[in-house]
């Protein structure tokens, strides 16, 4: 789960990472008394879970109450690559001296946190690998042992940053990995990390990405969540417990299992159709989890034709065909499905579907079969 | 010959009074799996159809004997039942249990790697060694003793894979699970090495999918180190950058772990990859097609 900037921050807070002052703002008053309160200079910053907001005119500097109404105004509703901003943060300008990054996170493959340090920040990591790949100093770190004191030193000096902030910069890497353990995050990175005019170390920016599956020890970064952003199918799955990744095609796709999901978006694909959604009604799919998911994946305008791929193994096939014949009973179904069901009690379910006899529902023996069966229904 | 589990497998299961620990335990039993005990604390001296149920891992290894232990709890106490087996002396942990946090499994990785033992999963659906035992959720009446060894970071995608294996007339020698979690205690690399030293074991067939980078370090593994054949499968072609696709380990980072990258890396070794799962059934039916 992807945090906006200003709940990053709340979170480095908590643990003693140096930020600016700010409020959140959901309108343009809340904005402005936000600015006055915290006194001018302000900057006005669009909160929005993707990068680039700067270039795309989505954070402005604000000297006095006019500038921040009209640019509070400006930057809400506004639509930075895709993502509308629904939210801003005001905080205390900061004068800047050096920027710097800085950050922590897994590394799946050595299967240890990253911490990483540069002296060349305020641009992407990419950016600063390309231009010059010494620049960029990593350290792996033991999580039996913790984040040391002289893992910051290393990374300190080697980034070669200026000597009298290797104090605050350690000490700040020191807390950014307690956010990073005591959080559950994935990624915690601060880009860029100021130096400012009297040379105070401060986080400017927060990307932080947590875990969902650390949730349930954290109800305050579960509550973070924030429904407006989301999209409404995949919003509705949640509330019902099911995995469902929207995407860009007409074909509705449920299965059992994330892997045979993936397998069966690819083969749609391969047989000439382009998939609506990603969605795994899990293991043991029980008949009202099945109306369920024909709802969410029906709630989506684009889908013309659904096929459901099951290989039943603690997931029964005939539980799956009652709840097809269910959500059929309850919901007024105007496209084509495709249905195969394999392994445990197949021949039951596709038995209640033959006694059925749904309008519009074609059973196929084979996942390549029914592949093909729903890309000829989609059209 | 079997990897890793068989008839000298003696089993505990962790959660074993749970509703699932007790359907694949009782299952597993019913295989043929020697179940010696569960593990459930607060529960001890009670028994789930005459197996008894201990409050610690460390009494089902001095009472019983175990030597493998399966975990089927909650994710919120997985981890500790995982590093309650190791520190029990288990040899074995196969961890069934999806949703164990990331940083947990960070310090249960670590631990686990200074040791001797072995843990299979979290987020996995066990082991089946067909004819001989069963640890785990695989359906086993699916599938038949043969000369194919599958090892795989989806369930139900093995299951599909080994079905279509089985209707070219293929059985297996073990189908191993090692889940689809982003830090699993075994990789694919550590179980083609088993594969290899299995007598039984004539092809390896790997099932991978999207996020991380273990297919590629496995490409180069099996260029180096393996001498039986293997045929990949990649599943996630057509997943978006930045979204979980089920499993928490199913993500592409960026331009990092598409199913493109994997199946060229695997490609660029000479490991033949099946786009479809009816495709992979082909390959393998051409490799060994004499003994099918």
């Amino acid at each position: 789960m992807d945090l906006l900037e200003y709940q990053g921050k709340q979170l480095f807070k908590k643990h003693g990472v140096p930020v600016p002052e700010g409020r959140p703002a959901k309108t343009v008053e809340e904005a402005v008394a936000a600015a006055e309160a915290l006194g001018y200079p302000v900057v006005i910053k669009a909160q929005v879970l993707i990068g680039g907001r700067g270039k795309a005119g989505g954070i402005k500097l604000a000297k006095a109450r006019g500038e921040a109404e009209a640019h509070a105004k400006a930057i809400l509703g506004m639509d930075i690559r895709g993502f509308t901003v629904h939210e801003l943060y005001v905080e205390q300008a900061s004068e800047i001296d050096e920027e710097y990054y800085a950050a922590i996170l897994l590394d799946r493959t050595a299967k240890k946190p990253l911490a990483m340090l540069s002296r060349m920040g305020g641009m992407d990591v990419e950016e600063i690998a390309a231009k010059d790949p010494t620049a960029i100093v990593r350290l792996h770190v033991d999580p039996l042992i913790g984040f040391q004191g002289f893992h910051g030193r290393r990374l300190a000096y080697e980034a070669g940053i200026a000597a009298d902030v290797v104090k605050p910069v350690v000490a700040l890497l020191s807390r950014l990995y307690e956010t990073f353990v005591e959080e559950d995050a994935l990624l915690v990175e601060v880009n860029p990390l100021l130096v400012t005019k009297s040379r105070e170390v401060v986080a400017l920016d927060a990307k932080v990405t947590i875990d969902g599956n650390s949730l349930h020890r954290h109800p305050e970064t579960a509550a973070m969540r924030n429904p407006a952003a989301e999209d409404p199918q995949e919003q509705m799955a949640r509330e019902r417990g099911l995995t469902y990744v929207k995407l860009d095609g007409n074909i509705g796709i449920l299965g059992n299992g994330a892997g045979l999901v993936m397998s069966t978006l690819d083969v749609v694909a391969q047989a000439g159709g382009s998939p609506a959604n990603f969605l795994d009604a899990g293991g043991g799919s029980k008949a009202e989890a099945i109306v369920d998911a024909v709802e969410v994946i029906l709630s989506n305008p684009k889908v013309t034709a659904v096929l459901f791929n099951i290989f039943g193994g603690i997931t029964r096939c005939d539980e799956v065909a009652r709840g097809l014949v269910t959500a059929f009973g309850q919901i007024d179904v105007k496209v084509p499905f495709v249905v195969r069901l394999d392994g445990t009690n197949d021949e039951e379910g596709r038995k209640i579907l033959a006694d059925a006899s749904l309008p519009n529902v074609h059973v196929e023996k084979t996942m390549l079969g029914a592949a093909r069966k729903v890309v000829e229904l989609a059209g | 010959m079997s990897v890793l589990v068989g008839k000298d497998t003696r089993l505990v299961v962790c959660g074993l009074t749970g509703r699932e620990g007790r359907f694949h335990g009782l299952n597993n039993r019913n295989y043929g799996t020697n179940v010696v005990a569960g593990m459930t604390p607060g529960k001890g001296g009670q028994d789930v159809e005459g197996i008894p149920v201990y409050n610690t891992v460390h009494d089902a290894v001095e009472k019983e004997g175990a030597n493998t232990a399966m975990v089927f709890v909650p994710p919120a106490g997985a981890a500790d039942s995982i590093l309650e087996a190791l520190d029990a002396g288990i040899e074995l942990v196969i961890a069934i249990t999806e949703g164990i946090p990331v940083h947990d499994m960070l310090r249960v990785y670590t631990h686990l790697k200074r040791g001797n033992a072995r843990l299979v999963g979290p987020n996995c659906p066990g082991i089946l060694s067909p004819g001989k035992a069963n640890v785990g959720i695989i359906p086993a009446h699916f599938f038949s003793e043969g000369n194919v060894g599958l090892v795989s970071r989806s369930g139900t995608l093995t299951y599909q894979i080994g079905n279509e294996l089985a209707q070219r007339g293929f059985g297996n020698s073990s189908i191993v699970g090692i889940g689809g979690d982003p830090i699993a205690g075994s990789s694919f690399i550590d179980i083609i090495q088993l594969f290899e030293q299995d007598d039984e074991t004539e092809l390896i067939v790997m099932c991978g999918e999207i996020g991380g980078e273990e297919e590629e370090r496995t490409a180069e593994y099996i260029a180096e180190h393996a001498t039986k054949p293997v045929i990949g499968y990649i599943a996630g072609f057509t997943a978006p950058p930045g979204k979980t696709m089920g499993h928490a380990g199913a993500i592409i980072s960026g331009s990092k772990g598409t199913a493109q990258a994997k199946a060229e890396a695997l490609e660029a070794k000479g490991v033949r990859v099946g786009r479809t799962p009816t495709e992979v059934a082909e390959i393998a039916a051409s490799m060994l097609g004499a003994k099918a």
